[in-house]
């Protein structure tokens, strides 16, 4: 053991060829291709599935998804997002407002994954910049796109069980028609 | 008290209960659907299974449904079991098979027993992969939204509606898997209880159509700890407001008032406060006729302290639905000389009898839930349901009590509610009603004695010199009255418990007088008896005790010149009495100065409107029918989300006008200050500063929170306003705040609960977390302070005085009858109450209908109305004709709120409507 | 004429030499700033700042611009005068050291006999100004900053001086001018590599540069002891450590590496690039390697490099006595 101590500087041989590798490394690194993109300059590219300005979608029909559940509202962790609920004649829910103050939106996301119909959506735009901090707080007009965004196909009152105009009670997916309560038939 | 082992754990619990409720109160977390703590079991949902051992040594046990189970000594069971695991699991997973995929737009969401059940078993996905049962809908009227699809068959609505509640156009229909509930034909549910369906029904069924209309999640209202200001029996609410308006009234448990349920004009006549009409800033009138101008606070303070320093004489008029600190408020500007309670002089007459006899009748006031432990019921003059609906749901439990007795002599259990239903069949404690018209208690009653006023008097004396002798009989009494009057006290005698239930919608001094001496002599024979006298505004007994000039007195001081301004509290006078008078006395003040939060008729005749707080953004205290002072609190400040408005109580007002007419600096006011001021002026009132916690109460540290924690929208509710948000309001007068931050869990006890939440419970029934045994009382204690009680002494019979009797030949006399919807001035404003009165009906007992020429359904037209020496001439509505078998001759019954300021008694004047108008 | 005479010449030369000299070190060190901002960019495969003019040439007026108008900010718990003193203090010592770095032959402030002595002085002065910065603060983190950077700087300072002994013994001489001309054959980092090794080291510890910046470690104590500086007191703290750089790297240049002495370059250029490559090592060190903990900077002070100069010292000592020269 006591030979070993005094070997034990050796260490040192390793850590330092360990600590020149590293610096030639990093060093090698000044020639390589830069990660930075040079926006505005270039152009950036962004995944569809991006987190950028929120829009309200429309079903495959052209209606609007939204049918002002809340959840978005709720699962929003800086609670930026109000609305209100209101109801056509046929029964259908929509929202009356629906606003979103992007002054406070950290764009997680959440408002998306909550909501039951795919009407909120996250899209691939970051670019909202506004010298006016009024202007960050979005409406429904604002907010409402005339497209079904990223999920084409979902129609939330064709799963759904509630009648509407244009699908009675039992036309959803996976219902039989109404009952008849009068009937003893089996 | 029982030993019972669950999960290998020991506790003690009141053996009086089943299992579910056992464990439930014990705070332990059991799944389940169709028991409810005031309906009892009847085993049908099948969710509550746990498994149960024999003894110690069994390790086998069998799975028991522990809603059916006693709480007997020594039961072994196990909750966390597997097996019962997997079985609740399953149960869940049938009865999610048909449920239809619409929780987003379901009003129940965020609130729904059957959500909060699904996650408690952990069910998460549909495996069955066959077609789902559906079923449609029925229009149920302005109140009850109806959504078939997502029914549970728990029977849960029947249970309530049709045995707990006594209606009878809800029933369940068809067979085995084909059921439905609902009306036999579309049309509104006719029960004043039917907004029950909402909180009783675990899913979206039934919901409530007035919070539809404006819905918001319950995670997204805020609420405080309110009182029911649509009668008088004090009902415990949690309003809920979001956007500046009251969305929707929940039940709001207390342990001796409302417990569990509400009445549909407490929980659906909110509407009067998101009124668009309602005065929201100062407003002035120059001249009458002219356009009113708006004004600030100060403009507008400073016009009317200029006006009223020139008065000779203020006269101060105040209001029965006011709080007791406003009234005093106004009492201390005008001083006691020169106020008025507001309130008509023969209902003054009769609540200040209704304080004296509830103090020295010899029998106390029970609790509403007091009385369904009482086992004879003598309603005299009353018609409780009508008229403090619910009181009429306790009254019906009590009846309905006999069957628990029945069931206790051959030993099952109070709560096993089907066999108990059973076993009693129609047998019912005795009830009997003495009461013109039909009743909603009718169908358990003994009998209906239809009487005119004073008959129904001379039955009350009779009754109480038939039970004691001493009390001084009643002349001239017909045999078959006096055969009436044996039979009632044979019943109350024979009874353990007797309750006399009395009141004030016939305004007749000698009906309170007999329902006293039935009471005295009750209490004489050694009965355990109750007396319960019935008001009618939320805040009569609290004024009545304050005391104050009539109103008749008010408009007589103006009318004859002795005074020249006049300040009105929350009080519309052409309700109280006849139209021509008050128009004639106010138009001899030269300021008249209102203070309202509806713009009445009152109102808009006035030189200066003050916007006051209604119940939604004030705080005040009411005193009860039981005498029970209770506080409520300002639900939301209506500033922060329409920074135009100026709505104070009038309180804060009336102490800021009195400082500006002393010509001082107006001082601090608080609530708790006003509260303390009345609490002082009035040693009646001593005890009202006790009836809630001061602003300085906190638990751990923390104030009380107003809005549940998942509150939402708090950065973008205003900011179409303002992208920069102002500081929350702060509260100095209560201990809540604006905000989720505070206090808002179940396991402090604690009294004001602004809303009942609590973890893996988003329903109603977390409740029950609060409770000290589900459906007991708030481990806090319940809120409030009984005012008014028995004062110990020998007291006399009175002897019987009687109104006048004579019939005036010139026409038939006015019986005013209490009504639920449109009898109160405030919740008749109110759009789904509105369209729920009933439509105007007289009625006539036959030989007057043949003297007038009509019948059954014919339409006859007001004409005009005599009382005393004013007459008034009508070119009323049509009412329509309704003949009545045993409708006291003489007498024409007119529906409470139509004819507003019409007095009962007042002569008539009925006609044929004349051809041309229809 | 009869004042000019050639002393007043001279003494008027030196005073604009020194004005240069000490003027383009202050410039040199503002500009590190920014060159060691876009350099840790390129090897980190971005490309640093380069927004400000073009190629970012005027980032550092921008940042000038920006450091003269903060608010300068002396904490109300603060001690004043010594708050103030400090980084006056900690910019004027390593400035003055470079009086004694010979740029060419015909350039550099003064010639001094104890050259090397004076610069140990005043490396000793600057451990004051970091540790009564560090006290007037008023601060924790600022008094914890300053308590590690004077331990630090003293446990390195013994063998920093150390370490140069090998060189002064072999130039026999203590003027840099003369251990430059003393490595007309050979670079002094031949035979004195263990003593240019450790110097290295002790000169990046002494400047508190990365990986010896245990003083002002941003995770563990927000800065250490500047925390509480702000606007110009903080740039001159911060302009110090760069001067400190250049100051270190103009050493290494002289005592190693045969100061301005390089075939067809005129002088200025050699030294200057020479100074360069260092101030590229300082960065790509900082771009390379992670902070040690505390404890291990001071154990590897004393159980590494202070063996490793005393066997420098004894090894050149012996050397010399053989050779005999």
């Amino acid at each position: 053991m006591r030979k070993n101590k005094v070997l034990s500087v050796l260490w040192l041989i390793p850590a330092s060829w360990s600590l020149l590798r590293t610096m030639w490394m990093v060093f090698m690194h000044g020639f390589r291709k830069r990660e930075t993109v040079n926006y505005p300059e270039e152009e950036v590219y962004l995944p569809p599935r991006y987190r950028g300005r929120i829009i309200l979608t429309r079903d495959p029909d052209g209606e609007e998804r939204c049918v002002a559940c809340n959840l978005c509202a709720v699962a929003c962790p800086v609670d930026c997002i109000s609305l209100q609920k209101g109801e056509k004649d046929d029964g259908r829910w929509y929202p009356e407002f629906f606003r979103i103050n992007f002054s406070r939106c950290i764009f997680c996301g959440m408002c998306e994954e909550a909501c039951p119909t795919s009407a909120i959506q996250l899209t691939p735009d970051f670019e909202m910049g506004e010298y006016q901090r009024q202007q960050l707080v979005y409406e429904k007009e604002d907010l409402l796109i005339n497209g079904p965004g990223k999920d084409h196909d979902y129609h939330f009152y064709k799963v759904a069980g509630m009648a509407i105009a244009g699908k009675d009670k039992g036309e959803a997916q996976n219902e039989e028609v109404p009952e008849d309560v009068r009937t003893l038939l089996p | 008290m029982a030993t019972i082992h669950v999960d290998g754990k020991t506790y003690e619990v009141n053996g009086a209960h089943n299992l579910l409720q056992a464990c439930l109160s014990l705070g332990l977390d059991i799944p389940y659907f169709c028991w409810h703590p005031a309906m009892g079991s009847v085993g049908a949902c099948r969710q509550c299974a746990v498994r149960q051992y024999k003894d110690k040594d069994d390790n086998k046990g069998v799975l028991v449904m522990s809603c059916m189970t006693p709480a007997a000594d020594q039961t072994r069971i196990d909750i966390d079991d597997e097996e019962a695991r997997a079985f609740r699991a399953s149960v869940v997973e049938w009865l999610m098979i048909n449920h239809p995929h619409d929780c987003p737009v379901c009003e129940e969401g965020g609130h729904c027993h059957l959500q909060d059940m699904t996650v408690m078993t952990g069910h998460d996905r549909r495996r069955y992969r066959f077609n789902k049962r559906t079923r449609r809908n029925q229009y149920l009227g302005p109140f009850i939204a109806h959504e078939m699809n997502r029914c549970i068959t728990c029977y849960r609505c029947v249970r309530f509606y049709n045995d707990y509640a006594g209606g009878t156009d809800l029933g369940a229909f068809g067979a085995r898997d084909n059921i439905y509930f609902g009306r036999y034909a579309e049309g509104a549910l006719e029960s004043p209880f039917s907004g029950n369906l909402t909180e009783v029904c675990p899913t979206g069924v039934f919901t409530d159509q007035s919070h539809s209309d404006h819905y918001t999640r319950k995670w997204d209202l805020q609420y405080a700890p309110g009182i029911c200001h649509q009668c008088a029996v004090g009902c415990n609410i949690s309003p809920g407001e979001r956007y500046g308006e009251i969305r929707r009234i929940e039940n709001r448990y207390h342990g001796e008032v409302n417990s569990h349920f509400l009445c549909d004009r407490g929980r659906f006549g909110y509407g009067y406060v998101n009124r668009a009409d309602r005065p929201r800033v100062p407003e002035w009138t120059e001249r009458p006729g002219q356009e009113a101008v708006t004004l600030g606070v100060d403009p507008a303070l400073e016009r009317i302290t200029g006006a009223l320093r020139q008065a000779r004489r203020i006269i101060g008029i105040g209001s029965p639905r006011a709080s007791l600190e406003s009234n005093h408020q106004l009492l201390a500007m005008v001083g006691p000389e020169n106020f008025s309670t507001g309130i008509e002089s023969r209902e003054q007459a009769c609540l200040a009898m209704m304080n004296r006899l509830q103090e020295t009748s010899g029998l106390p006031t029970p609790t509403p839930r007091e009385i369904e432990r009482h086992d004879a019921i003598l309603v005299l003059g009353e018609d409780p349901v009508q008229s403090a609906a619910r009181l009429g749901l306790n009254l019906r439990q009590a009846v309905l009590s006999r069957r628990e007795e029945l069931a206790e002599q051959i030993g099952v259990p109070a709560w096993n509610a089907e066999a108990v239903k059973t076993l009693g069949q129609d047998r019912y404690h005795p009830l009997h009603i003495v009461w013109p018209a039909p009743t909603e208690l009718d169908s358990v009653a003994v009998a209906r004695h239809a009487l005119a006023p004073d008959d129904i008097a001379r039955l009350g004396f009779a009754v109480a010199h038939a039970i004691d002798p001493a009390a001084p009989p009643v002349d001239g009494l017909d045999p078959a009255s006096q055969e009436r009057a044996g039979e009632i006290a044979v019943s109350l005698l024979k009874a353990a418990r007797p309750l006399v239930v009395s009141g004030g919608s016939l305004a007749s001094e000698a009906i309170l007088e007999a329902a006293g001496a039935v009471a005295r002599a009750l209490s004489r024979r050694a009965a355990q008896g109750g007396l319960v006298l019935i008001r009618r505004e939320a805040n009569s007994t609290g004024l009545s005790l304050m005391g104050g000039q009539t109103l008749d007195w008010a408009l007589d001081e103006l009318s004859e010149g002795r005074a020249d301004a006049v300040v009105v509290l929350e009080n519309d006078l052409y309700q109280r009495l006849p139209a021509d008078r008050v128009e004639q006395a106010l138009a001899r003040a030269n300021t008249r100065v209102v203070l309202d939060h509806q713009r009445t008729r009152t109102a808009e005749g006035a030189d200066f409107i003050l916007p006051a707080a209604s119940f939604a953004e004030g705080s005040g205290t009411l005193v009860n029918l039981e005498g029970r002072a209770q506080r409520f609190f300002r639900v939301f400040e209506p500033a922060y989300l329409r920074p135009e408005t100026r709505i104070h109580e009038s309180w804060r007002w009336l102490h800021t006008l009195a400082a500006g007419l002393r010509g001082e600096a107006p001082g601090d006011i608080s609530l708790d200050l006003a509260t303390r001021a009345c609490a002082g002026a009035h040693p009646g009132l001593a005890g009202i500063v006790d009836a809630a916690p001061g602003p300085d109460y906190r638990i751990e540290g923390l104030r009380l929170a107003r809005e549940p924690q998942r509150y939402s929208g708090r950065t973008a509710m205003r900011a179409n306003l303002d992208v920069n948000e102002p500081r929350p309001p702060q509260d100095t007068d209560t201990p809540f705040a604006y905000s989720m931050e505070g206090y808002s869990g179940f396991d402090r006890p604690r009294q004001q609960i602004p809303f009942a939440w609590a973890p893996g419970w988003n329903s109603p029934q977390a409740w029950n977390k609060f409770t000290d045994e589900v459906g007991g009382h708030l481990r806090g204690g319940d809120p409030g302070i009984r005012l008014i009680r028995p004062q110990p002494g020998h007291r006399e019979y009175p002897d019987p005085v009687f109104d006048d009797g004579a019939t005036d030949s010139s026409g038939l006399r006015a019986l005013v009858l209490p009504r639920v919807f449109g009898g109160e001035e405030t919740s008749a404003r109110a759009e789904p109450v509105r369209q729920r009165m009933t439509a105007p009906v007289v009625i006539l007992a036959r030989p007057d209908a043949e003297a007038l020429g009509v019948r059954d359904g014919d339409s006859l037209t007001l004409l005009g109305v005599r009382e005393g020496d004013s007459l008034m001439l009508f070119g009323g509505p049509d009412i329509t004709v309704s003949e009545q078998e045993d409708w006291p001759p003489g007498w024409a019954g007119l529906p409470a709120g139509l004819l507003p300021g019409l007095g009962q008694g007042a002569t008539l004047t009925l006609g044929k409507p004349t051809g041309g108008e229809s | 004429m009869s004042w000019w005479t050639p002393q007043l010449a001279a003494t008027l030369w030196a005073m604009f030499q020194a004005l240069v000299i000490l003027l383009a070190v202050v410039v040199v060190g503002a500009a590190l700033t920014v060159v060691e901002r876009r350099l840790l960019g390129l090897w980190q495969d971005r490309y640093g700042p380069n927004r400000v003019g073009p190629f970012g040439t005027l980032q550092l007026i921008a940042d000038m611009l920006k450091i003269f108008f903060k608010e300068d900010w002396t904490p109300p718990f603060a001690s004043r005068a010594l708050f103030m003193l400090a980084p006056n203090l900690a910019f004027a010592s390593l400035l003055l050291s470079f009086v004694i770095i010979p740029i060419t032959p015909g350039w550099g402030v003064a010639d001094m006999h104890i050259g090397l002595l004076f610069f140990l002085a005043l490396a000793g002065i600057n451990v004051y100004a970091v540790l009564i910065g560090g006290w007037a603060s008023g601060n924790k983190y600022a008094l914890l900053g300053a308590l590690r950077a004077s331990a630090q700087t003293l446990s390195y300072e013994v063998f920093m001086g150390l370490s140069l002994m090998g060189v002064v013994a072999m130039a026999g001489s203590f003027n840099l001018r003369d251990i430059v001309a003393a490595q007309e054959g050979l670079w002094f980092v031949i035979p004195q590599f263990l003593g240019f090794v450790t110097f290295l080291i002790a000169g990046i510890a002494v400047t508190h540069r990365h990986p010896f910046d245990q003083p002002e470690a941003e995770q563990e104590l927000a800065d250490g002891y500047h925390v509480e500086y702000s606007g110009m007191k903080f740039g001159m703290f911060f302009i110090g450590e760069y001067v400190g750089m250049v100051l270190v790297s103009a050493l290494i240049v002289t005592l190693f590496f045969g100061g301005w002495q390089g075939p067809w370059l005129p002088p200025i250029v050699w030294f200057a690039l020479k100074t360069s490559f260092f101030l590229m090592l300082f960065i790509l060190l900082r771009a390379s390697l992670p902070r040690p903990r505390y404890d291990r900077v001071m154990s590897f002070g004393w159980r590494v490099c202070l063996p490793l100069t005393l066997v420098n010292l004894l090894a050149t000592g012996a050397v010399l006595l053989l050779t005999g020269s």
